[in-house]
Parts: C-alpha cells; sequence; structure tokens
C-alpha cells in the first residue's frame, strides 16, 4: 500500500514511505518531526499548516503526500539561518505579532510569500495575503504592524 | 520616564522566539515512546436510553488495547462547580446531546482507534429532544437530569434596593428584549492530552488546559487517585478564552486508558470535536426594563434572563449569577433585580468564555441607555459620565471599586475618535457608537469551597546567582502571563529581564488556580512579587551579616547592590566569588558589588536561595445568596466607540475604525495590554456580525468548522485604537489590574449603537448578518 517518495523540505532531501491518503501536514509533522506546522482543521479553513511549496503558500493539510512528490517545501523550522532570525520573525517578536503561537508558523509563512513577491506591500496588500491565516487572539492589527516592520527592515 | 527599571514598558514576550520559529511546543507536537492513540465514541443522536453496549467486534480488532465505558470508568460524577456535579466520564444509561461519550478506544494507531470506535454497536431508544428554552420548560416536557425538575439547571433571585418604588419616580421606563447567538470560542488549537501513567504509579496529564489545579482535582476525583500521584502539565497551548478551563471527557478518557493499558496514550479532539465538546458562550434570553428620572438619573433596573445551557453545567451556574452580577456598575445604580434562569437542553453543554457571563447582557443594556439617552435629548457619552461610579463606590451587589478611570477612559476614546464632530452628523449609512463596560480582576472565590491559596509562586536562585527561576502552577495560553510575572519578579529583585525564566502551568510547580475570571495579572502578580521580595531578602540578610550594613541601607536595581549609606569594603565577597570560578572569563569587574556576587555569596552561606510568594483575596461581597459571584478585588473598565458602514441595499455592516480605552491599573507590559484589548476586540466583533453555532431539528450543528462557522479574519478587522488608561489599583500588584477579558465588555454594544446611527433601526437580535439588516431595513420601508 504505501509508496517510497521523494521530498525537498528546507533544502534538506527525504525519502519517506506514505500511504495513498496520508496528508503532507499528517508527514511533515509525525514521519519528518517538523512540528512547527500546526494542525488546526484538517479542512483547510485555518492557515495553521501553511507551506510553501514550489514557490506557492498551500494548506499542506489539503495536499496529499503524493501530490508534493518531488516538490520543495518550506516550513518555519526553514526560515532561520546561522545569522539568526530571518526578518518576518524577528519582527513577529518585536512588534508581539504572536500571542498563543498557534497560528503564528502559516502567519508568518504567508507573510513571506507575500514579501518574496512584493516588497513593499500596502496595507490591503498584506491583509489580502494573510486572508486564509485565522488569528482568534490578535485581533491581527499587530500582525499587520509585524509585516509592515519586516517589509521595511527587508527593504533597507 | 518610568519610575521603573522593567514593568511598564513593551519588553518582547519571552515565548516569541520559540513561537516564531515553531520550537513551541504544544500537546499534538509530543511523542513518547510505546505511546497508543485514543478516539472516543460519541452518541449520533441528542437524546436517548442506551439500551446495549457490544463491544465485541471492536475488541477483536488487530491493534485495539484497550476500550473502556462507563463499565471501566464508574460513575463518579463530576463537572465544574461541586454544587452542579451532572457529569460522567462516559454515559451509561443515556446520552443527552449528539456528542454525548459513549466508549473509548487505546489502539496503536488512530486509524486503528477509530476504526475499532466504528465497531462498537450501541443500541438507542430515542426520546424526544428539547432543542430551545421554550421546549425546556414546557409543561410536560421530558426531564433531562432527575435530581433538576423542570430542567432548571440553576435559578436566581436577587433584589438590591427597591425596584417597584423606585421606578415611581421616574420619568422614563423603558423595557427592551435582546438575545444573542450561541458561540464556539473558535480557538485555533483544538484541545488535546496525552496521559502517561508510569510503572511507579504516578499519573501525569499533559493537556491544553487553562487550569492545570482544577483537571488535577477532577482527575484525582474521578478515577480515585490521591492528588499527589496526579501532575498536570500544560505545555504552550493554542488559545483557550474560558473554554480550556473546564476539566474535558478526553482528559479522563486518556488517564484511564493509560492506567488500563500502562502506556502513554495521546488524544486529540478533531476541530467538529471542539464543537461537539462546546462550553463557550451560552445564548442568552435578557428582558431588561430600566427606570430613568429626567435629569438623566439611572433609578432601577428590573432584569430577568434565561440561558439555552445545553445537555450539562459546566462553568453555567457561575455564568447564570454573572449575567446579573455584572450590570451592578458601572454605573451608580440604587436598585436591581434580578431572575435568572439556566436551562437544560440536548445541546453540548455551555460555559464560561470571555467576558462569563455579561457579554450579553451588557449589550443588551448598553443599548438600551443609548435608547434612553435618545429620548432625553442627551449625549450618550454625557449621560453615562453623569452616572459613572468613580474609584471608592461600591455597587448596589457590593462590587468595591477601589480604582475606576472609567472618565479618563470616556475622555480618551471622545478625543480619539473625534466624537464631537461626528455623532449626529454623519450620512445615512455612516454611524457611529459607543459603550462602557467593567469586569471582575479575578473570581473573589475559588470554584470550589477552599481556603487555599489563589496563587502560590516558588522562586529559585541559581547557584550562581546568574538566572532566577520561576515556578508557577499559572497558564500562559497565550495572553502573555509568563512575561508578566517574569518582569514582576525582575522588578521586584532589581534584577534586568534577561536574567530571569520561568517555568509554568505544572502541578508540581503549586496551587494556582489558572487563567480565567482574568485573574492571574492581580493574583498570581501578588504571588510574584511577595516571593521575589523574599527572595531579594534572603540574599540581603547575608550580604548585611557578611559586610557589617543594616539591612535598610542597601537595596537592589539593575542587578547591582545599592549601599543608601557608605560603601563598605566588599572586596572580600569580589575575592571569594573570582577563587570559585577560576578560569571564568566573565568575573566581575564591575566597580559596584554586582547582584550575581551577592546571590553566590548567600547561596554559599544559607545553601539554596527559595522565595515563596502565595495570594489570596480578602473575604468580598455581601452575605446574600450568590454574593460571590462578580466579586473580586479589583475591576478593570473600558469605553469604546465603533464606526460603521451599513450598505443600505444589502444591510452589509462594515466596522471601519474602532476607539477603545481600557484602565487596566498599572500597565506591566503595555504591548501585551493593547494585544489583549485588539484581541477582545476582534472575539465581540466576530460576535455582533457572523458568530452563531446552528442546529438541525435532530441536535446536530450544521456549521461545526470554521469555513460555516465565521470568525473574522483580517479582511475583516477594522484599524483599532487602544488606549490604555492606567491608574493605580491599591489591591493590584504595583497597582495592576485586568484587561483580558474586561476588554469585550463594550465592544458588541458600540458596534448596535453605531448600527442603530446610521439605519435609524435599533436590532436586538445577533448576529447583525446582512440579512437580518436588510429585514430591518425593509420593515422600516413598509412602515415608515
Amino acid at each position: 500500500m504505501k509508496e517510497l517518495i521523494a521530498l525537498t523540505v528546507n533544502d534538506q532531501e527525504y525519502e519517506v514511505a506514505v500511504t495513498p491518503n496520508q496528508t503532507l501536514l499528517d508527514v511533515i509533522r509525525y514521519q519528518l518531526e517538523l512540528t512547527g506546522t500546526k494542525k488546526g482543521c484538517e479542512l483547510g479553513d485555518c492557515g495553521s499548516c501553511t507551506v510553501i511549496m514550489d514557490g506557492k503558500p498551500v494548506n499542506s493539510c489539503l495536499v496529499l503526500a503524493m501530490q508534493a512528490a518531488g516538490k520543495n517545501i518550506k516550513t518555519i523550522e526553514g526560515l532561520e539561518t546561522e545569522q539568526g532570525l530571518h526578518p518576518i520573525q524577528k519582527a513577529f517578536v518585536e512588534k508581539q505579532g504572536v500571542q498563543c503561537g498557534f497560528c503564528t508558523s502559516g502567519m508568518i509563512l504567508s507573510a513571506k510569500n507575500l514579501l518574496d513577491k512584493n516588497a513593499s506591500p500596502t496595507d490591503g496588500d498584506i491583509r489580502k495575503a494573510l486572508s486564509g491565516n485565522l488569528c482568534r487572539c490578535t485581533g491581527y492589527q499587530k500582525i499587520i504592524e509585524s509585516v509592515q516592520a519586516a517589509s521595511e527592515e527587508m527593504s533597507k | 520616564m518610568s519610575e521603573y527599571d522593567v514593568i511598564n514598558s513593551r519588553a518582547a514576550r519571552l515565548d516569541a522566539p520559540d513561537k516564531v520559529t515553531g520550537r513551541a511546543v504544544f500537546v499534538d507536537d509530543m511523542t513518547m515512546p510505546g505511546m497508543l492513540h485514543g478516539a472516543m465514541l460519541q452518541s449520533p443522536v441528542a437524546h436517548a436510553k442506551i439500551l446495549d453496549i457490544d463491544i465485541s467486534e471492536a475488541l477483536k480488532l488487530p491493534g485495539v488495547k484497550s476500550i473502556v465505558t462507563a463499565k471501566e470508568a464508574g460513575l463518579v460524577p463530576y463537572g465544574v462547580s461541586p454544587a452542579r456535579y451532572d457529569e460522567t466520564v462516559f454515559c451509561s444509561d443515556r446520552v443527552r446531546y449528539v456528542g454525548d461519550e459513549i466508549a473509548a478506544v487505546a489502539a496503536v494507531d488512530l486509524e486503528t482507534a477509530t476504526k475499532a470506535v466504528s465497531l462498537i454497536k450501541v443500541d438507542y431508544e430515542e426520546l424526544p429532544i428539547l432543542l430551545t428554552v421554550k421546549d425546556a420548560m414546557a409543561e410536560g416536557a421530558p426531564q433531562l437530569h432527575e435530581k433538576y425538575p423542570g430542567n432548571i439547571c440553576a435559578e436566581v433571585h436577587q433584589e438590591f434596593g427597591d425596584v417597584a418604588s423606585a421606578f415611581k419616580e421616574c420619568d422614563i421606563i423603558k423595557t427592551t428584549m435582546f438575545t444573542n447567538k450561541r458561540q464556539d470560542a473558535a480557538f485555533i488549537e483544538p484541545q488535546g492530552v496525552l496521559a502517561n501513567y508510569d510503572l511507579s504509579g504516578h499519573l501525569t496529564l499533559y493537556s491544553s488546559t487553562q487550569s492545570p489545579h482544577y483537571v488535577q482535582r477532577i482527575i484525582s476525583m474521578v478515577l480515585g487517585l490521591p492528588i499527589g500521584k496526579v501532575r498536570v502539565v500544560k505545555p504552550y497551548i493554542g488559545g483557550g478564552f474560558g473554554i480550556k478551563a473546564a476539566t474535558n471527557p478526553m482528559e479522563l478518557v486518556a488517564c484511564l486508558l493509560s492506567m488500563k493499558t500502562r502506556k502513554p496514550v495521546k488524544m486529540n479532539y478533531s476541530r467538529e470535536q471542539v464543537f461537539l465538546f462546546s462550553r463557550a458562550r451560552h445564548q442568552f434570553v435578557h428582558k431588561m426594563t430600566t427606570g430613568v428620572k429626567k435629569d438623566g438619573t439611572i433609578m432601577a433596573l428590573e432584569h430577568e434572563c434565561h440561558l439555552d445551557g445545553g445537555a450539562y453545567s459546566s462553568f453555567g451556574i457561575a455564568t447564570v449569577y454573572y449575567a446579573g452580577s455584572l450590570l451592578g456598575g458601572p454605573y451608580k445604580l440604587q436598585n436591581m433585580k434580578y431572575d435568572g434562569y439556566r436551562m437544560y437542553t440536548n445541546k453540548p453543554a455551555c460555559g464560561a468564555h470571555r467576558g462569563h457571563g455579561g457579554v450579553a447582557a451588557r449589550a443588551c443594556w448598553e443599548q438600551q441607555l443609548d435608547m434612553i439617552a435618545e429620548e432625553l435629548n442627551m449625549d450618550p457619552l454625557d449621560f453615562r459620565l453623569m452616572n459613572m461610579m468613580e474609584a471608592g463606590d461600591v455597587s448596589c451587589n457590593d462590587l468595591s471599586m477601589s480604582s475606576f478611570g472609567m472618565r479618563e477612559c470616556i475622555e480618551a476614546i471622545k478625543e480619539g475618535s473625534d466624537w464631537k464632530s461626528k455623532k449626529g452628523k454623519l450620512p445615512k449609512g455612516k454611524g457611529i457608537g459607543m459603550a462602557c463596560g467593567f469586569f471582575v480582576s479575578g473570581a473573589g472565590y475559588p470554584i470550589y469551597r477552599s481556603d487555599t491559596p489563589h496563587s502560590t509562586m516558588v522562586i529559585k536562585l541559581t547557584e550562581d546567582g546568574g538566572s532566577v527561576i520561576l515556578y508557577s502552577g499559572s497558564a500562559e495560553i497565550g495572553q502573555g502571563s509568563d512575561t508578566t510575572f517574569a518582569m514582576i519578579a525582575a522588578e521586584a529583585i532589581g534584577i534586568p529581564l534577561e536574567n530571569v525564566r520561568i517555568e509554568s502551568g505544572d502541578t508540581d510547580f503549586g496551587v494556582d488556580l489558572g487563567a480565567y475570571s482574568s485573574r492571574q495579572t492581580l493574583m498570581t502578580g501578588h504571588a510574584t512579587k511577595e516571593a521575589a521580595e523574599d527572595v531579594k531578602q534572603q540574599v540581603l540578610e547575608v550580604l548585611s551579616k557578611e559586610l557589617n550594613v543594616d539591612l535598610e541601607d542597601m537595596d537592589i536595581k539593575q542587578g547591582r547592590i545599592l549601599f543608601k549609606k557608605e560603601t563598605p569594603d566588599y572586596s572580600a565577597l569580589r575575592t571569594a566569588y573570582i577563587k570559585e570560578h577560576r578560569g571564568w572569563m566573565d568575573n566581575p569587574k564591575e566597580d559596584y558589588l554586582t547582584f550575581n556576587e551577592a546571590a553566590r555569596i548567600a547561596f554559599l552561606v544559607k545553601g539554596p536561595i527559595v522565595g515563596t510568594g502565595k495570594y489570596s483575596p480578602p473575604i468580598l461581597g455581601g452575605r446574600f445568596k450568590g454574593a460571590t459571584v462578580g466579586t473580586s478585588p479589583a475591576y478593570g473598565c473600558s469605553a469604546m466607540i465603533a464606526e460603521v458602514t451599513v450598505d443600505m441595499d444589502t444591510g452589509h455592516v462594515t466596522v471601519d475604525k474602532v476607539t477603545d480605552a481600557h484602565d487596566c491599573g498599572k500597565a506591566i507590559n503595555l504591548t501585551s495590554v493593547e494585544a489583549q484589548m485588539q484581541g477582545s476586540i476582534s472575539m465581540g466583533l466576530g460576535e455582533a456580525l457572523f458568530e452563531e453555532v446552528k442546529f438541525d431539528d435532530k441536535g446536530n450543528i450544521i456549521n461545526c468548522d470554521l469555513a460555516e462557522y465565521k470568525i473574522p479574519t483580517i479582511l475583516d478587522m477594522p484599524p483599532v485604537e487602544a488606549i490604555v488608561v492606567e491608574t493605580d489599583e491599591p489591591n493590584g500588584p504595583y497597582g495592576a489590574k485586568e484587561v483580558g477579558e474586561g476588554g469585550i465588555m463594550p465592544v458588541i454594544p458600540a458596534i448596535l449603537n453605531a448600527v442603530y446611527d446610521a439605519i435609524g433601526e435599533r436590532i436586538h437580535e445577533l448576529p447583525m448578518t446582512s440579512e437580518r439588516i436588510y429585514m430591518a431595513l425593509t420593515k422600516k420601508q413598509q412602515n415608515p
């Protein structure tokens, strides 16, 4: 039943045996043990499982592991470098774009996808880019301020 | 410049780096060798007799390790309030809602456990179901709990002053009805647990709980284990908002399965199960009559309320009391009568949810007060100000406002929103509205009757003095409490925040009632300050002897020892310290004695330096029945202005801007205070505009997911100006009090009043969907 697939996650190559009904989310969390990607609804509603796959943000709970075979995937664990936190991560710390932290990984990856494509987003651009990520704690304001601060820092 | 070194600042949260990198560990991120997975069988029908449970087929499935039902779990009643323990781990003879728990399986993996659950056969004899308060109150209605006749879970009857006489003096008497809808907390992390009954007979439960202490007690009571053998640990948790304060069946079931199998057992709720467990905001039906003199003096309030409680009590007894008692302020009101009824129905139980019990009541009353102000031809803001309580006032139901910056809050939002140039001057379809609210800064009494301290704190110095570690049973649930306590400890000892670490959420660290009733900043904050002062005292006492300096002549600030008089010769201490650290490159070179040196010397003299603190509120409240609910050592208060646009063709409401002010006493962390205000506003906005848990006629929830149950997205939230108003609360640590729950109180009525300003129609039922507004506009056109 299981089939071997190859994945590149955070620039590291993996070979994993997966069943046809297994989601990319479950493979990332329970087989690769990259638990920074969160499971909030398993229906593609909340966005807390967001990862970047071949340059596009996806809800990893809606992607079958087999569909991800051969793809290049970035999870929250792949953002830090030897130089420390990514500027978006730094901004979320400084502006307190974080409360419980459960939506944070997905928020940051959606923000990264935005800033990779649009270095100076407007308030409206930020809202549109993060509209698939639900947060129940912050009221979003400090998340927007975090993304704005990151954008300014990254444009320097 | 702040007079403080650490508190009253915008320090970054201690947990933020872990959370932005994905390193923060939540329950479902944990794993243990040999771990089994659990799944539960929950009732598919809303009300039925259980005739038979057959687990034989399920037991045959390879990989199944244990199946438990009421037979194994026993029938010890539990719940939240000991006055109404009306739940058992599993149903034995009757199910009372779709989702009631019947059995559970532990298996080698989740797929097997789920398959086994589907193989358990249950014979039901279906019974008539009660889906509304009206159904529950009907004559001849089936009785959901034999112990509680008439399906009345709890009723409250209170009168303060003399309402009937007061009404005789009034020029305006206004009656309105109001209802909200059942809400879901919709925290992003579904509840999860990992139970480990180890081979020495100690049980450890890792759970996404807001109150490790209450869960520990319930597990101990229900499973018959000594409290000392039960440890409950809260890892990082993904929001709670009140719901995770009630012990859930999964917490008990996972423990039971682990005890049966002697293996660690992990379980999680799916999103659907989060809705089925519910325990969130009740649906309230309020009827309020307010009497006012023509000079604007509020004289009396007569209030009747019915709560659709669902199948069990959970926090509901407190809820029905709070729905009445939290109208005792923020206005001077001498006469108040309240009759509240919480009814059992065949739906998931409701419970405590941010702004516990008071949110819908506040919405009803604040809208009614706006209607009265209009009749009096008074600015609603001035009308409120003239009736406002002040610091030192005590409400008719004995709630004492030891600090109360409501006047400052109203002034702040008035200016911040440019109220004067907008109120009454906006075009059709645009509106502005305001409202006020207040909330307890921690419940005055624990859920169970006890003289226990509400919070304890243990602070230990590392032997080199380099770190101060806080150990607490309190619950960081996202609100930032860990950072708050670390800041308080750093301030009280006199050291930099970076030298403080906190371990919390573990019953092994002491008693703390947890994160509910907006209590931790004040209560755990007090315990923290006391423990920190104890540590400081111990260090200084040793120094005093070693250096022969009077204790009163020394202090610690910013990590350095201050000598108020002549600085003594401390070179011997420094030499001793450096000798112990031969080879170290960072030995003290400062021209002052450091805290590290002092702490090390204290350790050498005394052994481990451990400070402890505890907090219990004073005896609060009156002597009438239910007087405890609503009491608190202090009250936070807030005022908010909402500006809205209503599409006059479609009825769609957009909140354009919010100006909000909250009196939190002294703000320990200003950024965290704003963050709580903004979060409260989004939750209130959701309840005002979209949120409603819907049922079909069989008692099934038809929108148990986050697509059909709509919470605010980033596109729905307006810019929020959060204004922190500071007062000096005499009963709070450094003058601090609450913000987490109180922040939600004015949100819904401010939006209601703004929508009225925009369309000229009062809305008395939530949520304000386009359809509901459209119907109101249509009705207005038909009967202008």
